[in-house]
């Protein structure tokens, strides 16, 4: 078989069936690697992204110019060393940097698929993945890694694919989407649905799309992203640009403004229906409904896991990644488990965490002397 | 591999039989867990409360979880280990009484270490000195020591007896960390003890 190494995407020729019924036809999967596959294989980390993430995990994002959102982990010589290992990652389904999504071109009717999309789950996202990984020639994944949305497809692939992973890495996660979770979400797509460009999701012929709507969804989850304690310090009370109030609706305090800043940054890189599309994704995920509950789909499982959780973490809190912990331990998993101490929120996981870093990186010395790369 | 390893778990890893199933509560640096791997492909697992502790287990390839057993074993489900292990860590919990019986649903048997308080020495620190003891396994102040539920031998004996536990083994440790024959004397002349318990059986 050609390498498909060099290039950025993979075309799958096969339609995919996903959970909803409905199928996908010449699917396509946009992905970055780093570092070098060794001769036996063995050597791959796939990296899962969460829901605003892109392939370009590491390095400098060619797009963006900025710095790989996972930048601060992995590359040469860092806590996932691109030195030793051959780090995939791809653009999620349903995702709208390369692989095949809602702005994509309908093969069928040569126009945007726009809410014509079928809905996708985590699974379906999987799946894809899979595909891609089988086509690089690599039979089992040394390990597969991911926070937040990442966590769950790293959880998938450990019970759906778990002859395909040695280690698994779900980060500041869960096993299912809780109702407030779910509430989030929904107020973010009822802000896109509001925009009147969004017009049902037909509006990639309008020059901009719904980025008002997209820019308030992104403002509600950057929230969620974060904590109280790590917002006040931040920001308290100050003033943006004067000393006193202003007694209109413009921007005063700091806050206000850095928010303003995430929703117009973030609608320059993401499609709204993108969006729809993967939060809905996350809400339906639910590994207790499948195969008779928790403790029955990691039954006989051979993967090791290290699941790592943050104390200010509001939105994935340390209890629900406990109970998962709770079932792999009567199902006689190998698990490991941190609970990393920071203000940080959420989004601690992609950031400076020394402690994080530190354990993350022992673990992975540690599972190299269990498995032959 | 054995100058890393404490005395007394030394002594502990040689009640250890070859492929056990082992649970280690409170295993620190994860240094017994690692011996018992190797020495006797045990299948290990570890609690431990202190986010180094579980950084230096995971780094040895261990599978450990951060946790408080005064809480977290009630998570485990029966008989899900031959042996679960807690070494010089009752006398630190705020439960000791509900973590035993954890101990003992969880595993088949359980390995439970502990200074003994009895020991000769102690009762002269307090009886000559007239203050808290010290020494090597209990070098703390009074006001910042985290062994909260101190016990001897007898004490240890009579809560087993009144709990319907049954003692399959009892060992003690001098100073220097060496077996010791026990005898109607042992509360006051062991330094350490090792206990073996399990769940009485019903006749």
């Amino acid at each position: 078989m050609k390498s498909l190494i060099p290039i950025d995407k993979l075309q799958i020729k096969n339609s995919i069936k996903l959970d909803s019924g409905e199928y996908i036809d010449s699917c396509e999967v946009a992905f970055k690697t780093y570092g070098t596959l060794n001769k036996k294989k063995t050597n791959a980390i796939l990296v899962c992204h969460a829901l605003s993430g892109d392939q370009f995990c590491s390095d400098i994002n060619p797009i963006t110019k900025k710095q790989g959102w996972w930048n601060i982990l992995i590359g040469p010589g860092k806590v996932i060393d691109t030195n030793i290992f051959f780090v995939i990652c791809s653009n999620v389904l349903g995702g709208c940097m390369g692989s095949t999504g809602p702005s994509s071109i309908n093969p069928q009717t040569k126009t945007n698929y726009g809410l014509k999309f079928p809905v996708i789950t985590i699974s379906d996202m999987v799946k894809v993945q899979e595909k891609l990984v089988s086509a690089l020639g690599i039979k089992k994944l040394f390990a597969v890694i991911g926070g937040s949305m990442g966590g769950m497809q790293t959880l998938e692939w450990a019970t759906k694919f778990s002859n395909k992973v040695n280690v698994a890495i779900p980060i500041a996660t869960s096993y299912r989407h809780s109702a407030q979770n779910i509430a989030f979400h929904e107020i973010g797509r009822q802000a896109i649905m509001a925009d009147p460009v969004w017009k049902k999701g037909n509006y990639y012929k309008t020059r901009k799309g719904p980025i008002g709507g997209l820019s308030v969804a992104r403002m509600i989850a950057h929230i969620t992203y974060l904590s109280e304690l790590a917002l006040q310090r931040k920001f308290g009370r100050n003033l943006q640009n004067s000393d006193f109030f202003s007694f209109n609706f413009d921007t005063d305090f700091q806050i206000e403004s850095y928010l303003k800043h995430q929703g117009s940054s973030f609608v320059e890189r993401f499609d709204a229906n993108s969006y729809l599309y993967i939060t809905k994704a996350m809400d339906y995920f639910d590994l207790s409904v499948k195969k008779g509950g928790l403790s029955k789909v990691f039954k006989n499982s051979n993967v090791n896991f290290c699941f790592f959780s943050f104390t200010s973490d509001w939105l994935f809190p340390t209890s629900e990644t406990k109970t998962i912990i709770k079932s792999l331990n009567s199902s006689n998993a190998m698990v490991s488990f941190v609970e990393v101490k920071t203000d940080k929120g959420h989004d601690a996981f992609l950031l400076e965490e020394p402690e994080f870093h530190a354990t993350l990186k022992g673990f992975i010395q540690g599972q190299i002397g269990k498995h032959e790369i | 591999m054995r100058k890393n390893l404490r005395k007394d778990l030394f002594v502990i890893s040689k009640l250890i039989n070859d492929k056990e199933k082992i649970l280690d509560v409170g295993c620190g640096s994860g240094n017994l867990l690692d011996f018992l791997l190797k020495t006797k492909q045990a299948i290990c697992r570890g609690i431990e409360i202190s986010q180094s502790g579980v950084n230096d287990c995971v780094k040895k390839g261990l599978s450990v979880i951060q946790g408080d057993a005064n809480y977290d074993l009630d998570d485990y489900p029966d008989n899900a280990f031959s042996t679960v292990i807690l070494s010089q860590t009752i006398q630190a919990m705020i439960f000791p009484d509900k973590v035993i019986k954890n101990l003992i649903r969880i595993g088949r048997r359980a390995i439970i270490s502990f200074p003994n308080f009895g020991y000769w020495k102690v009762r002269k620190d307090f009886l000559i000195k007239g203050k808290m003891p010290k020494n090597d396994i209990l070098p703390y102040e009074w006001f910042d020591t985290p062994n909260i539920h101190l016990c001897s031998c007898k004490d240890f004996q009579t809560f087993c007896k009144n709990n319907n536990i049954a003692i399959e083994k009892f060992m003690c440790l001098s100073e220097k960390g060496f077996e010791m024959k026990t005898n109607h004397f042992s509360n006051l002349l062991a330094y350490q003890v090792i206990f073996c318990v399990s769940k009485k059986k019903k006749n």
